[in-house]
């Protein structure tokens, strides 16, 4: 068994700070972290090549630096990494990350077939949840989103079953391999790094591949240039007013909050006491 | 590509078990007005098995025209099945606009298909003009972090596509004088040709209703300061029948489930009141709550940003505050509360 993860380096959102004067994200100010779906869907890798047996390499795509998520992956018990990394790359909206990415897969998969791709439900820097099933579909392999269990892979068969979050309640899908899968957090529970995954994750060196490195790459599909959508405008939507604050003391906090919930009351459903 | 030879709006009709998702509704009121300013038609995709009896929700719902495709192995969605169907509608008519909701199906989906149209999707839109010289659609979404907004375009490609949050958009009255076309399609389609199988689907039961769905959402942060404390929120949901949601923050903390996370990376909600217990309102959660109807802020801080954003704030404390809200509502006749009870 052969699982490709496919990471991205995110700023931190959670400590990232805003700049007031241009109202933008100040991105020097959160330190660059493995996307946190990445690393649940590390953790499911390792999970299930512990049953099958096999191999896990790692692949993402950005700025040389990107290389500490993998060492990270690494650690989370990953075997192998390798980074794309070009200027070509640069300016990537969807479409032309996950062709970029695939390219990558086809390379690996020449010296060890793949058998499942594995994504993190989406970037929390992003935020669109689309190179996943991107690839799946320039890999021409079936993609499953917004997988919580991997509850079985079957090795002969070539099968595998999956729950997956759909619109309206779970499903149990049966997905012949090689598939993809991008996964929710709650699919399991990053563990503590065993020391000896640590020690390599710090000695390791991934492989690192410029364009010129894949083969059967369109140029004109890569970067900037590759990608259909732009960003026209940015604009600041119009701020909130702060509405108002309910003055005095706790009891007329309440009794004014009272005055506004009653209004809708028809929202609420009350069970008042016995 | 020849841009011109591409018109007209279209819809993904999400159904799950014959069902319309609401989302889908939101999208032909906002295709609606999309379709009018570009003086050309607006229809709806509508993908099933036994669905045509739903053809004419689609109309009466705001669309010009409704391309169906009834078939068995269209039961359970499938991303390889409706995909099928999508291009062979999408390479026929060839649209302009290409607007699906963004639900876990609704996203899956239009993430294949613009992979295989080689055109433009933006994620989770909250926006949505034209620029009507141009042609183009302006799908805005709440930019990295979310204070400011980008609006995405796609001038090269065709179809534009955007999926766009539920309850952002608003539907249309359903209008049962308004006429329009119904448009069968057929494809060959093999069940053994699948390379996925839908074995079973566990509906979500919950007697309440899930956090995107719920009307009022009681949200904790970390301000809460322990689990204990925590718990009282849950008195209040409970007292108001209201759903409980949290911080990412309370999240980690191990208080809630990953499922009941609000903001960026947990669930975008518009209840029509949500409570703000504690939480001092980092733009990671702000995102995923701003559009509630009305914001009800309460925080010790009295520079939280939180009570930027909210409609009616509160400086006090949670812990004061709080027992003596769910006090008060206990005093109320149960007659005057909403029509239905979970007692």
């Amino acid at each position: 068994m052969h699982i490709v993860v496919c990471v991205k380096q995110v700023p931190d959102t959670k400590i990232i700070k805003i700049n007031p004067k241009t109202n933008t994200l100040d991105r020097r100010s959160a330190p660059a972290i493995l996307n946190p779906y990445d690393a649940h869907a590390v953790q499911e890798a390792v999970k299930i090549i512990e049953k099958t047996g096999g191999t896990i390499s790692v692949l993402s795509m950005g700025p040389p630096q990107a290389t500490a998520v993998i060492k990270k992956s690494i650690e989370i018990g990953a075997d192998r990494g390798y980074l794309i990394s070009d200027r070509a790359f640069a300016g990537a909206d969807t479409l032309a990350t996950s062709y970029a990415l695939s390219k990558a897969l086809e390379r690996i998969g020449k010296d060890l077939p793949v058998d499942m791709v594995i994504c993190g439900k989406h970037a929390i820097d992003g935020d669109t949840g689309q190179v996943g099933p991107g690839i799946a579909r320039r890999m021409d392999i079936p993609p499953v989103t917004n997988v919580i269990e991997v509850t079985e892979v079957n090795e002969q068969e070539k099968t595998v079953l999956i729950k997956r979050k759909s619109t309206n309640g779970n499903e149990l899908i049966q997905a012949d391999l090689p598939c993809l899968l991008t996964v929710e957090k709650e699919i399991n529970n990053i563990e503590y790094s065993p020391l000896p995954n640590m020690i390599k994750a710090v000695r390791y060196e991934p492989v690192i591949w410029t364009v010129a490195d894949l083969e059967n790459v369109e140029c004109t599909q890569l970067g900037l240039k590759g990608s259909p959508t732009i960003v026209g405008k940015m604009f600041t939507p119009p701020k909130p007013e702060g509405g108002k604050r309910l003055e005095g003391s706790s009891d007329e906090q309440v009794k004014q909050l009272m005055g506004i919930l009653m209004e809708k009351k028809e929202l609420l459903t009350l069970q008042s006491s016995k | 590509m020849k841009l011109e030879e591409y018109q007209g709006v279209w819809v993904f009709i999400e159904q799950n078990d014959r069902v319309i998702e609401g989302v889908s509704l939101e999208l032909l009121g906002a295709g609606r007005k999309l379709a009018d300013k570009l003086n050309v038609s607006l229809a709806g995709v509508l993908l099933g098995e036994g669905i045509k009896p739903l053809a004419s929700e689609v109309i009466t719902g705001g669309a010009d025209e409704v391309y169906v495709i009834d078939h068995p192995v269209l039961k359970d969605y499938r991303t390889e099945s409706y995909m099928k169907c999508i291009m062979l509608l999408a390479e026929k008519y060839k649209p302009e606009i290409f607007l699906y909701g963004a639900t876990p199906n609704g996203k899956d989906l239009a993430s294949a298909v613009a992979t295989d149209l080689n055109t433009g999707l933006t994620a989770d839109t909250t926006m949505l003009d034209v620029d009507v010289d141009n042609r183009l659609l302006e799908a805005s979404r709440p930019a990295f972090g979310g204070n400011i907004m980008a609006t995405i375009l796609c001038k090269k490609h065709r179809p534009q596509m955007a999926t766009v949050r539920p309850k952002v958009m608003k539907a249309l009255e359903p209008d049962t004088a308004r006429a329009g076309k119904i448009i069968e399609e057929t494809i060959s389609l093999a069940e053994e040709d699948m390379r996925t199988k839908v074995f079973q689907i566990v509906k979500d039961v919950t007697k309440k209703a899930s956090l995107a769905e719920a009307h009022v959402i009681v949200c904790g942060g970390k301000g809460m300061g322990d689990l204990q404390n925590f718990g009282l929120l849950y008195e209040l949901a409970e007292t108001i029948g209201a759903s409980v949601g949290g911080t990412r923050d309370v999240v980690e903390a191990g208080w809630l489930p990953h499922h009941l996370q609000i903001g960026q990376t947990g669930e975008t909600v518009t209840p029509k009141i949500y409570f703000a217990v504690a939480v001092s309102g980092a733009i990671q959660h702000v995102v995923g709550m701003k559009n509630s109807e009305i914001i009800i802020a309460i925080n010790k801080d009295p520079n939280a940003p939180i009570f930027d954003v909210a409609t009616y704030g509160i400086v006090g404390d949670a812990m004061e505050i709080i027992p003596k809200l769910i006090e008060e509502f206990k005093q109320v006749p149960i007659n005057q509360g909403g029509e239905i009870s979970y007692a």
